[in-house]
């Protein structure tokens, strides 16, 4: 693809973000921070984000498609296993389930 | 290339509903559109789900400064990692790749475990259950759909259902 075509999509996909940001500047300016629309749009934007991660460890599009969907559900228990037992630690869950991940794909293929 | 700019632009329409849930609890009473829209852009995924985790526990006065210094370190860092990523995971193992390409969904996963808001949870387990259907049906526009439908419904729920001895 050329370079200037290449540009182009960078600062139009650059605009893209910019403008739904701003939206939401625009929004949140125009809603009262208690009220129930409020509320709801928070209720939207953490289905979305819920699905988006869902979407990220049960159908993803990235190299983990190449895992088998079993050593991903028990890596996401063992991470929550972790978290819950080190007291909520982040580091915890995500070292253990980032090991387990690794150390069943070498085991199990 | 209008095609990619608008498939770009549909896969940001998520941070409009990102932004009207987050700057609330970040600024109350600041109203300068212009420092909003710039505190705005800087806005990720990672500092929405953690700084809306961690707000509860920080002053009012310091959470801008905490959400600055937070959302700059991960854009950083993420500059740092994918330039690491993309020249360092051919010469990784492939176990160890895929370790660490995990680790992203997991933290955010992780980090939501905690909201406490029982609408905000209902959409979140309502999310998961319609993305499956929604990247079916409207692969372009799931997130979206996901998020309207699961998001509406939650609210809904969370505003029927409220435990007898509530308020």
């Amino acid at each position: 693809m050329q370079t200037e075509v290449l540009w182009m999509i960078v600062l139009g996909c650059a605009a893209a973000t910019f403008v739904w940001r701003f939206l939401g500047v625009i929004v949140v300016r125009r809603i009262d921070a208690n009220g129930a629309i409020f509320q709801w749009i928070s209720c939207v934007s953490y289905a979305m984000v819920a699905g988006l991660i869902f979407r990220m460890i049960i159908m993803p599009e990235s190299q983990l498609a190449g895992v088998s969907l079993a050593i991903r559900i028990v890596a996401v228990l063992i991470a929550f296993a972790a978290y819950f037992l080190f007291r909520r630690r982040l580091v915890a869950g995500v070292l253990a389930g980032g090991v387990s991940l690794s150390a069943m794909v070498v085991w199990f293929g | 290339m209008v095609a990619i700019i608008f498939a770009c632009s549909l896969a940001n329409a998520r941070f409009l509903p990102m932004v009207v849930s987050f700057v609330p609890a970040l600024s109350r009473g600041r109203s300068n559109l212009f420092g909003m829209s710039l505190d705005a852009q800087l806005l990720s995924i990672n500092s929405w789900a953690m700084c809306l985790r961690e707000f509860p526990n920080i002053d009012t006065g310091f959470r801008h400064r905490y959400y600055i210094s937070f959302a700059s370190c991960i854009l950083l860092a993420a500059v740092i990692g994918t330039l690491l990523g993309y020249y360092g995971a051919v010469l990784l193992p492939a176990a160890i790749v895929l370790g660490l390409i995990f680790v992203s969904p997991l933290f955010f996963a992780l980090v939501l475990s905690a909201v406490p808001d029982r609408a905000q949870r209902i959409s979140m387990v309502l999310g998961c259950a319609t993305i499956p259907l929604a990247g079916f049906l409207w692969p372009s526009v799931d997130l979206l759909i996901t998020g309207l439908v699961g998001g509406s419904v939650g609210f809904a729920a969370g505003k029927l259902w409220r435990p007898v001895d509530a308020d």
